[in-house]
């Protein structure tokens, strides 16, 4: 075991790229809950996103178009989950499950044809002088847009949830749907609108696993990212930047345990792959006390009688 | 414009219709699809529903279908009773695996004695394993208040990786010339969980199955715990007040399905698969999620929906190797019968009315 291998301004500079696509998922997930819906689809409309980006990448060749690919592939996908359960009126858990199974089974048929094949890279943003600047340089100022896209993400989310009239009206519909629609709010516009928003956030997540982070087409490649950006919207409290927290905190983790993996510790490789799952689990225990903080219509049905 | 109109009471002709509904539309759907892959849509709906119970081969395809549908309505009637009553395990496919290991560890640890008590500590040692792992997300939801659908599903993957490192380590066959996974269990008579009648595929997995379909029909319909699940599932407050205490029925339910799925991976791994090997779990655990809704939470439904399900299983892989149909695609058409069935699932509970638009 050789632990002097490990960088540390490598690994804080990884941290972020392995948190970008649970953040990116997270991000809109949080919308689609503040407006009071329950997607549990987000890991099938992650691995959608995958594909869908890694396949236009690789017909393309632009990143930027596999992006936008992905985006509306997961926004696509969720259209289903607005069928469902906004339309019929079904139950958002089963719903959301159905998205996911649904999602896993399309990704692997969409790319049999992609499995081995490699995308053309996606540039790194490159700024003259801070790029070069000592430690800080590699940690914050070279990385891909996306990375920093997702936290401007986040400042956005949060700007037009506290102070714009759009978040507080998507909050009032999360918070009290039939109070909301007795003020003349459009409820199921609203929440359609969020929902379209979490599977494009979604998508762009899957993307970025497929096309940045890995960087190739895996059947299955998501690995619960999904499901562990569920979690980080528990653990944020609903609110942006917490989850930006959470994310650094799962991408640490992540890269810790790779690392650890790499250096050879003497603890076997299944255990340490292992422990990004299981400090998610610890971490719910820990945060799942307080519960004030979720939006009091969430996972209800909204059913307008007049 | 078209409106919904909440019904008074579901109506029960509805909820009888909505799976044959949603399977036909699931074969139009299912048809457009492969029709969109280059395949004939007719021909490969034939092969899928026909092939395996009247085709030329269907005398080897027949037991396949038992085979594949124990598994499912086993851990199927698990779910289904959380599910009714708002308890929601997804991570059946974890019990599943776990319930295998802590069998096969068993029956492993006798190796090579032979003795008819063996198989039965097996069978005890997979329920235990499953109740065990379902029991993590149980007791965090009553003692924390955890989201058990959030842990069930990460203990997936924590069980996935304990299977490969079993298989590559603690139960590896020694005799193995250093392949993965473990000693066919096929092969050591005492663990064997073979064909209860020969050629059949009714093994011992399948008698459970059909034992909890009847355990769960009597529980539901005969029994205050089923009355009580009902009660939480149509109306929590109301089973409150009744004296329902939550923290039991959840603590019930999520270890009834989780022993389920630990037999369901033991049976499987002591029979039809007889290795612990790290590609042993295929996805029951979620497959069973669809046949619990398909059967409508029904144990008799469930029975049904598990049999339509192996079809699909056993069809997909004839036209896999006979037309050439990706084994991506079946899962797809899965995926859709789920969907599908919910849509018209809303023609339950509502009616659907022309006229006047809603301000909605």
């Amino acid at each position: 075991m050789d632990l002097s291998a490990i960088n540390p301004v490598q690994l804080i500079a990884f941290l972020m790229v392995a948190a970008t696509p649970v953040l990116l998922a997270a991000i809109g997930e949080l919308v689609v809950e503040k407006s009071g819906v329950l997607n549990l689809g987000v890991e099938g409309m992650m691995i959608t996103g995958a594909i869908a980006g890694f396949a236009a990448t690789v017909e393309s060749g632009s990143p930027a178009v596999g992006f936008v690919a992905a985006a509306f592939a997961g926004a696509l996908l969720s259209c289903l989950f607005v069928v469902l359960t906004q339309f019929a009126l079904a139950n958002q858990v089963a719903s959301g499950l159905a998205l996911t199974l649904f999602g896993l089974g399309l990704s692997a048929l969409m790319g049999q044809t992609y499995v081995g094949v490699k995308p053309p890279a996606t540039g790194k943003v490159d700024i003259p002088v801070l790029s070069d600047l000592p430690v800080v340089g590699p940690i914050l100022f070279n990385h891909d847009l996306m990375v920093y896209f997702g936290i401007a993400l986040v400042a956005a989310t949060w700007a037009v949830l506290k102070y714009t009239r759009a978040g507080l009206i998507l909050r009032a519909v999360g918070e009290n749907h039939d109070a909301a629609h007795a003020l003349g709010y459009k409820v199921v516009r609203i929440r359609i609108l969020a929902i379209l928003f979490g599977g494009a956030c979604a998508g762009l997540g899957g993307a970025y696993i497929s096309l940045i982070r890995v960087p190739q087409w895996t059947e299955g490649m998501t690995a619960g990212v999904g499901w562990i950006a569920l979690a980080l919207v528990v653990f944020a409290s609903w609110k942006p930047w917490r989850a930006l927290l959470g994310a650094y905190l799962f991408g640490g983790v992540t890269v810790v345990q790779l690392n650890l993996q790499a250096a050879g510790v003497a603890i076997p490789v299944e255990y340490l792959a292992m422990s990004p799952y299981l400090i998610t689990i610890v971490v719910l225990v820990i945060l799942s006390a307080d519960k004030s903080s979720a939006p009091a219509a969430l996972g209800r049905i909204f059913h307008a009688s007049r | 414009m078209v409106r919904l109109e909440k019904r008074a009471e579901p109506s029960r002709a509805w909820s009888m219709a909505t799976p044959v509904v949603a399977v036909l539309a699931t074969m139009i759907a299912g048809g457009l699809l492969f029709a969109a892959l280059g395949k004939d849509p007719v021909e490969a709906i034939r092969t899928i529903f026909w092939e395996p119970l009247f085709g030329e081969f269907s005398f080897y395809y027949r037991p396949q279908l038992v085979v594949k549908g124990a598994p499912l309505v086993l851990i199927a009637i698990g779910l289904s009773l959380g599910f009714k009553a708002g308890i929601w395990n997804i991570g059946a496919e974890g019990q599943y695996i776990i319930g295998a290991l802590t069998g096969a560890g068993v029956g492993l640890a006798f190796y090579p004695m032979e003795s008819v008590v063996i198989f039965p500590l097996m069978v005890l040692a997979g329920a235990l394993g499953g109740w065990a792992w379902a029991m993590i997300p149980a007791v965090l939801k009553t003692r924390f208040g955890t989201n058990e659908i959030l842990v069930s599903l990460m203990l997936v993957y924590v069980a996935e990786q304990l299977l490969a490192s079993m298989s590559l380590g603690l139960l590896k066959n020694p005799e193995g010339y250093g392949f993965p996974g473990s000693r066919n269990l096929q092969q050591y008579a005492s663990a064997h969980n073979g064909d209860l009648i020969a050629g059949s595929g009714l093994h011992w997995g399948a008698a459970a199955a059909l034992i909890a379909v009847i355990f769960a029909y009597v529980l539901l319909n005969r029994h205050m715990t089923g009355f009580h699940i009902r009660l939480t599932g149509d109306a929590p407050r109301a089973a409150r007040f009744a004296g329902v205490s939550p923290t039991r029925l959840v603590l019930f339910c999520m270890g009834v399905s989780g022993a389920l799925a630990g037999l369901a991976g033991l049976f499987e791994v002591s029979g039809p698969a007889g290795v612990v090997s790290i590609d042993f779990n295929v996805g029951y655990g979620f497959t069973a999620i669809i046949v619990a809704f398909l059967g409508r939470l029904h144990p008799v439904g469930i029975l049904l929906a598990g049999a339509l399900m192996a079809l699909t299983y056993i069809g997909g892989d004839i036209a896999q190797s006979n037309l050439g149909l990706p084994s991506a695609a079946i899962q797809v058409f899965q995926g859709m019968l789920l969907f599908f069935l919910l849509a018209f699932d809303v023609l339950t509970n509502f009616r659907i009315r022309l006229g006047a638009s809603e301000v909605a």
